[in-house]
């Protein structure tokens, strides 16, 4: 079974910087780095203009479609995704393996330049996904779940 | 595979409707999202086809309340239940944390939950996950209909590991939320049993 995903204070602290700079750099009108299962984990730049439950859970669609599709051609992945609107573009591209880092962008900036950020920003987020995987597998057994009674299950739908 | 978010302080898992076409998955859904407040969910996405029958995925988010200072949410999904598009199936069982198996208890559909099991049991392997051990509730649904075989009948062919199993007709509501409860219930044990 696959690993659980822990994110902590500090390294959610890097990734909301890394891509709030992403936003900036790039002149985006919104950045989101969402997790593969289609749980978002940050939202940076015009972030309230958007839903982003249901952004990021088609997003994590489309990437495990085309993740799908790449097997069929005998590719380990296809990492970018690239749509073109009248108005706003996306740039979606896999960020270590595990998270998908969407750029919406509009006629103020060019994919030229969304590419080149992406790409900086994307080798901060390894890094910092990295660490996180560590720091899980070293802290992992100390969450306060650990605690958890069948009564606070039960509270919870008691209301 | 939950997704504990320590800064934001929430807890996001994600349940899965499983079940042969037709069987009521997106019903229930349905149900859940006309019954819940509006604070407490968003937006229903349904990729369908243009007769409504599910092609990708249906999608709800609900949020059920705090634990322990998190907030509780839970993603619900539908997979497509015809047999042809199981390679849909398989992308949206990745990273589940809970499964509701919707069986259709008419008698001429009873075959089509065994099949669509044996699938579920298959496509889970392959994510290295084990029908023995994932939680999972199982749902009779449409018990409304005259066609409906008796829950012991469903019980010794489906139920072949003791999961908790509820009668439902989800086009009423009954049952729905009860099977909701349970499996959320078990995600959230597994939650704590995964983090001793």
């Amino acid at each position: 079974m696959s690993s659980q995903m822990v994110m902590y204070d500090e390294e959610f602290r890097h990734i909301e910087t890394v891509c709030e700079r992403l936003a900036r750099d790039s002149v985006a009108r919104a950045v989101f780095l969402i997790d593969k299962n289609g749980q978002l984990i940050v939202a940076a730049g015009q972030s309230a203009n958007f839903d982003t439950t249901s952004l990021a859970s088609l997003v994590a669609g489309e990437i495990a479609a085309t993740g799908g599709l790449a097997q069929l051609m005998g590719e380990r992945e296809f990492s970018t995704l690239f749509h073109e609107g009248d108005r706003d573009n996306l740039h979606i591209s896999v960020v270590a393996s595990r998270a998908i880092l969407v750029v919406i962008f509009d006629k103020r900036t060019s994919l030229g330049l969304v590419r080149l950020r992406v790409k900086k920003g994307a080798e901060e987020l390894e890094t910092i996904f990295q660490a996180l995987v560590e720091r899980t597998a070293k802290e992992g057994a100390q969450t306060p779940f650990a605690e958890l009674t069948d009564e606070d299950i039960d509270n919870l739908f008691s209301v | 595979m939950s997704f504990i978010n320590y800064s934001s302080r929430e807890i996001n898992c994600k349940i899965v409707y499983y079940g042969p076409g037709l069987c009521g998955k997106t019903t229930n859904l349905h149900y859940i999202y006309n019954k819940t407040s509006p604070q407490a969910k968003g937006k229903m996405i349904s990729l369908a086809t243009e007769t409504e029958r599910t092609l990708f995925f249906d999608f709800l988010p609900l949020q059920l309340g705090e634990i322990r200072g998190f907030k509780t949410r839970f993603h619900l999904y539908t997979v497509p239940g015809q047999v042809f598009y199981d390679a849909s199936r398989k992308l949206i069982l990745k990273g589940v944390d809970g499964i509701v198996f919707v069986a259709d208890s008419q008698r001429a559909r009873m075959e089509a939950n065994e099949e669509s099991i044996f699938n579920l049991a298959d496509n889970l392997k392959e994510q290295c996950y084990d029908i023995a051990k994932i939680p999972m509730v199982l749902q009779y649904n449409k018990r409304d209909l005259p066609m409906a075989a008796p829950a012991e009948e469903l019980t010794r062919r489906l139920n072949t590991r003791q999961w908790p199993e509820f009668m439902a007709t989800a086009t009423n509501g009954f049952g729905v939320f009860d099977t909701l409860k349970e499996i959320a219930k078990l995600v959230l044990q597994e939650l704590k049993k995964g983090t001793r």
